[in-house]
C-alpha cells in the first residue's frame, strides 16, 4: 500500500502554525472568566439532561450531545457582533445555547413539542432562530460549509462588515463541497469563518484512519485561506484565535480556517458504544483537558472566585435546565393539523 | 470539380443561422483551416473554417443573411485551374465542411411548430382587454423575465456557469451583465454542489437567488442542497426560515448529445414537497412564469428547454406579464379526448391534435405549466367532458408525471372514464446517441396519434 506523501514544509505563512505562546497569565477580567463558565456549564448540563431524558425516551431518534466540545463555541460566540451568523451540523444544541436560544424552546425541540424552536418538526438535529440568526441545524455531513459560505456571501453583497461562522467537524472536511466553498469564498474575498471542529472521530472513524493529512487547518493553502491549529479546550486560546480570524474577515480580507482540537466525550450519537477508542483515552481527556476545570481552576487559582461562589452558579444552571426539561415534558405536542403547516411559504 | 460550402451546424440543436460576415470574397485563395466566414447560432457567434482548398468561385448567400438553413449551399469552391464558370454548374455538395445532410441537428424528431401553436391562445382569460402581443424566442422571453425582476428587487441576482462574460452557455442572460453588473450577475466556478449550497445560504439570509444550471444534468451533483437543504428548512424549521430562490436551466433531451446530458427531470423534483416545479412550453409562459418563480417565497424549480429556446411565440406587450404558479392552460378546445403535456412535449400534444382534427378527433389539449403544485381541477373538468386522457411527456416512463395524472384521474373520475389513460413517454432507456435510435426514444407524435385512436377505439 502506498504511504502518504511527506508534506513539504509550508511555503505559506497565511497557514503558519503558532504553538500557542508561552503560558503567560491571561489577561482576562473576573467577569469575562465567570460569563465563560456559567455558558460552558449550562451547555454540559443542558446535554447531560437530554442524554438522560433520551434514555427516559422522552427524545426520540439521533441525538447528538456536545459534551467536551463546550469551549470551541462559547469562546468563538464571545467574538460575534450583532448582525453575525452561525451554521452547524447536526451536533448543534451547544451552538443554539451559546447564541442565546432559550434552552426551552432547544429541549422541547428535542422531545418533539409544540414549545420547541421547529414547534417539534426539526428535532435535535434541526432547530433555526431568526432572531439570534442562527441558521441550523444541518443533517447532512458537510452541507453546512457552502450554505455558511453564501450567509457570508449576503453580507458581501449587502456591503456589511458581519461575518459567518460555518461549524463542521473533522468528519465533514472530507467532502468535496467544503473544498467547492472554500475555492468561492477566497475567489470573492467572503467574510466567513471556517470552524473545524475536529474532535478526531469522524462516527467511528478516526482522523488517522481517514485523512492523509491530518492537519485540517492547512486545506485551505491551495485557496490561499489562512488557518490555525487552536486548543479547542482552552476557552480563552479560542477567543483569541477567533478574533484574529473575525478581524481578518470584517476587514474584506475573505475568509478564515480555525482547527480547533477538541474531544467529544460522549459517542457519536447516544446509541454509539464508541468501542473505537479507550475508555482511559476518555478519562485522560476528562482529567487533564476539560474545558470546564480549566476555567474554574482559573476562577479560584486567581481569587476571583470561592467553591462556594461556583456552587451558587452551578446551582443556577441546574434550575435553568430543570425548568428545561420540565417545560419539554409538559409542552403538548405539536397539533395535528401542523403535520400539513410550513411546507410552503 | 467545383464544390458547395454548406451551412454548417455549430450547435446541437442549431436549425438554421445568420451568415454574419464574409471574411473572404471571390476569387480569393483559400487553404485548409483559414478562416472563411463568421455564422451566429442560437447560441453564439462561431468562426467557420474552410476544410479544402481552392478559389472562392461564388458566394451565394450574402453576408447578413438571416435564417440560412444547415446545410444550404453558401458559396462555391474551385479547384485550382477552374474556371469561374464552372460554379455555375456545380454538382450537389460533396464537401466535408458541414456534417451529413440527413441526419443534421434538424432532424431530431422534434415536430416544426404546428400551426396552432404559433400564437398564444387567444382566449387567454387573464389578460386585460386589448393586450397586444409582440413576438419573441422563449429565450428572449426568459431574460426579459429574469431582467425585469431583477430591476424591481435589488435582492434578485444571477449565479451560475458562464451567466456573465460569457453572455450564458445558451444566450439566456445576454446582456444582463452590462445592465447589473459583475456583483448581480455572477460567473461561479464549475461547482455545482458549492454554488447551489452558496446561494441556498444567500437565500436563508434573505437575498433571491436565480441559480441557472448549465443544464439540469449537472443539477444532480447538487440535488442535496435543492432537496435537503432548499426544500426542507421551512417545515424543519416550523416556518421561520424559507428558502426563495429560483433553480433554473435547460432540462431534458436536447438533440445528439448522448445520454449524460439527455434527462427529464420533471417528475424526479415534483416528487417533492416543499419545492414548486414549473416547465414552461411557451414564451408568454416562460415569461410569466419566471416572474413569479423570482417572487415566490419558495425555492421554485423553472424547467427550460434547449430546443423551445429558438422557438418564437406572442408575448403579451405588458409591462409587468405575470403567470400564477399551479394553473394549467387549455391550448386547444376539444370534445373527444383530453391531451395533457408540458414543456416540450406541448409540441407533440399540439402536432398530435392539429393532425387528429383531419381525421375528425377532437381533441383538447391542456399545458399543466405547473407540475408543482398541479391543477388537478383543469385536468379532471376536461377528462369529465371528453372521457378520455392521453399524456404525453420526454421523461422516462416509470413513476413519470403522466402516471400520477392517470391515477388522479383514476381516484376521482373513475366514473367518467370510456378507455384506460395512455401515457406517451420516452423510451424506458438511456438517450442513446444515433440519430436513428434517438429518434426512437423520444416519444413521437405518431404514438400519440395512435394512443388517441386506441382510447376512442378507432
Amino acid at each position: 500500500m502506498a504511504t502518504a506523501p511527506k508534506r513539504k514544509p509550508r511555503a505559506t505563512k497565511a497557514a503558519a502554525a503558532k504553538k500557542p505562546a508561552a503560558k503567560k497569565k491571561p489577561n482576562v477580567s473576573k467577569e469575562e472568566l465567570l460569563d465563560h463558565y456559567r455558558e460552558m456549564l449550562l451547555i454540559r448540563r443542558f446535554e447531560e439532561k437530554a442524554g438522560q431524558l433520551y434514555g427516559m425516551g422522552a427524545i426520540g431518534g439521533f441525538c447528538h450531545l456536545y459534551i467536551g466540545q463546550e469551549a470551541v463555541v462559547v469562546g468563538l460566540e464571545a467574538t460575534a457582533k450583532e448582525g453575525d451568523q452561525r451554521v452547524t451540523s447536526y451536533r448543534d444544541h451547544g451552538h443554539m445555547l451559546a447564541c442565546g436560544m432559550d434552552p426551552k424552546g432547544v429541549m422541547a425541540e428535542l422531545t418533539g413539542r409544540e414549545g420547541g424552536y421547529s414547534r417539534g418538526k426539526g428535532g435535535s438535529m434541526h432547530m433555526f432562530s431568526k432572531e439570534k440568526n442562527f441558521y441550523g441545524g444541518h443533517g447532512i455531513v458537510g452541507a453546512q460549509v457552502p450554505i455558511g459560505a453564501g450567509l457570508a456571501f449576503a453580507n458581501w453583497y449587502r456591503g456589511n462588515d458581519n461575518v459567518s461562522f460555518a461549524y463542521y467537524g473533522d468528519g465533514s472536511a472530507n467532502q468535496g463541497q467544503v473544498y467547492e466553498a472554500y475555492n468561492m469564498a477566497s475567489l470573492w474575498a467572503l467574510p466567513c469563518v471556517f470552524v473545524i471542529e475536529n474532535n478526531q472521530y469522524a462516527m467511528g472513524t478516526s482522523t488517522k484512519r481517514s485523512s492523509v493529512a491530518p492537519d485540517l487547518y492547512t486545506r485551505g493553502e491551495a485557496f490561499g485561506i489562512p488557518g490555525e491549529k487552536v486548543d479547542g479546550m482552552d476557552v480563552l486560546a479560542v477567543k483569541a484565535a477567533g478574533e484574529k480570524a473575525v478581524a481578518h474577515c470584517r476587514a474584506g480580507k475573505g475568509p478564515y480556517i480555525l482547527e480547533m482540537k477538541t474531544y467529544r466525550y460522549r459517542g457519536h450519537s447516544m446509541s454509539d458504544p464508541a468501542k473505537y477508542r479507550t475508555r482511559e483515552e476518555v478519562q485522560k481527556m476528562r482529567e487533564e483537558k476539560d474545558p470546564i476545570n480549566h476555567v474554574r481552576d482559573m476562577l479560584i487559582d486567581g481569587g476571583h472566585a470561592s467553591d462556594a461562589d461556583l456552587k451558587e452558579v452551578d446551582k443556577e444552571i441546574k434550575a435553568i435546565v430543570n425548568e428545561a426539561a420540565k417545560f419539554a415534558q409538559e409542552s403538548p405536542e405539536p397539533a395535528e393539523a401542523e403535520l400539513w403547516t410550513d411546507v410552503y411559504a | 470539380m467545383a464544390t458547395q460550402i454548406l451551412m454548417p451546424a455549430l450547435s446541437p440543436t442549431m436549425e438554421e443561422g445568420t451568415l454574419a460576415k464574409w471574411l473572404v470574397k471571390e476569387g480569393d485563395t483559400v487553404e485548409s483551416g483559414m478562416i472563411i466566414a463568421e455564422i451566429e447560432t442560437d447560441k453564439a457567434t462561431m468562426e467557420f473554417e474552410a476544410v479544402d482548398e481552392g478559389v472562392v468561385g461564388k458566394i451565394l448567400i450574402a453576408e447578413g443573411s438571416e435564417g440560412v438553413k444547415v446545410n444550404e449551399p453558401i458559396a462555391v469552391l474551385l479547384e485550382e485551374g477552374e474556371d469561374a464558370s464552372a460554379a455555375e454548374t456545380t454538382a450537389p455538395a460533396t464537401t466535408a465542411e458541414a456534417p451529413p445532410a440527413e441526419p443534421g441537428p434538424a432532424a431530431t424528431g422534434i415536430p416544426a411548430l404546428p400551426a396552432s401553436a404559433a400564437s398564444s391562445a387567444p382566449d387567454e382569460p387573464d389578460l386585460p382587454e386589448g393586450t397586444t402581443f409582440k413576438t419573441q424566442t422563449v429565450r428572449e422571453a426568459l431574460r426579459d423575465g429574469m431582467s425585469e425582476e431583477m430591476r424591481r428587487d435589488e435582492n434578485v441576482y444571477l449565479m451560475g456557469e458562464e451567466v456573465a462574460e460569457y453572455q450564458g452557455a445558451y444566450k439566456i442572460s445576454q446582456g444582463m451583465l452590462d445592465e447589473f453588473g459583475p456583483k448581480r450577475v455572477i460567473d461561479t466556478p464549475i461547482t455545482e454542489h458549492g454554488f447551489t449550497g452558496l446561494a441556498v445560504g444567500a437565500a436563508f439570509a434573505g437575498l433571491r437567488p436565480i441559480v441557472e444550471f448549465m443544464t439540469f444534468n449537472f443539477a444532480m451533483q447538487a440535488i442535496d442542497q435543492i432537496i435537503n437543504s432548499a426544500a426542507k428548512t421551512l417545515y424543519m424549521s416550523g416556518g421561520q426560515m424559507g428558502c426563495p430562490i429560483v433553480f433554473r436551466g435547460p432540462n431534458g433531451a436536447a438533440a445528439r448529445v448522448g445520454a449524460q446530458h439527455s434527462q427529464d427531470y420533471a417528475a424526479w423534483y415534483a416528487h417533492i414537497p416543499g419545492l414548486k416545479v414549473v416547465m414552461p412550453y411557451s414564451a408568454a409562459d416562460a415569461k410569466g412564469l419566471m416572474k413569479s418563480a423570482i417572487r415566490d417565497p419558495n425555492p421554485v424549480l423553472v424547467l427550460e428547454n434547449e430546443i423551445l429556446y429558438g422557438r418564437s411565440f406572442d408575448v403579451p406587450d405588458l409591462d409587468d406579464h405575470v403567470v400564477p404558479i399551479g394553473k394549467a392552460k387549455i391550448w386547444r378546445e376539444g370534445t373527444d379526448v383530453t391531451l395533457v403535456s408540458f414543456g416540450i412535449g406541448m409540441t407533440y400534444a399540439l402536432e398530435a391534435a392539429d393532425e387528429l382534427a383531419g381525421m375528425g378527433i377532437s381533441a383538447e389539449v391542456i399545458d399543466l405549466r405547473s407540475l408543482r403544485p398541479i391543477d388537478y381541477d383543469t385536468v379532471l373538468n376536461s377528462v369529465k367532458k371528453t372521457n378520455r386522457c392521453v399524456t404525453i411527456e420526454e421523461g422516462f416512463p416509470v413513476c413519470s408525471i403522466g402516471n400520477h395524472i392517470s391515477a388522479t384521474i383514476m381516484q376521482q373520475a373513475f366514473d367518467y372514464l370510456d378507455a384506460p389513460v395512455i401515457n406517451c413517454a420516452g423510451k424506458d432507456v438511456p438517450m442513446p446517441y444515433a440519430a436513428n435510435l434517438e429518434k426512437l426514444a423520444l416519444v413521437t407524435t405518431a404514438e400519440v396519434i395512435e394512443a388517441v385512436k386506441a382510447v376512442t377505439y378507432r
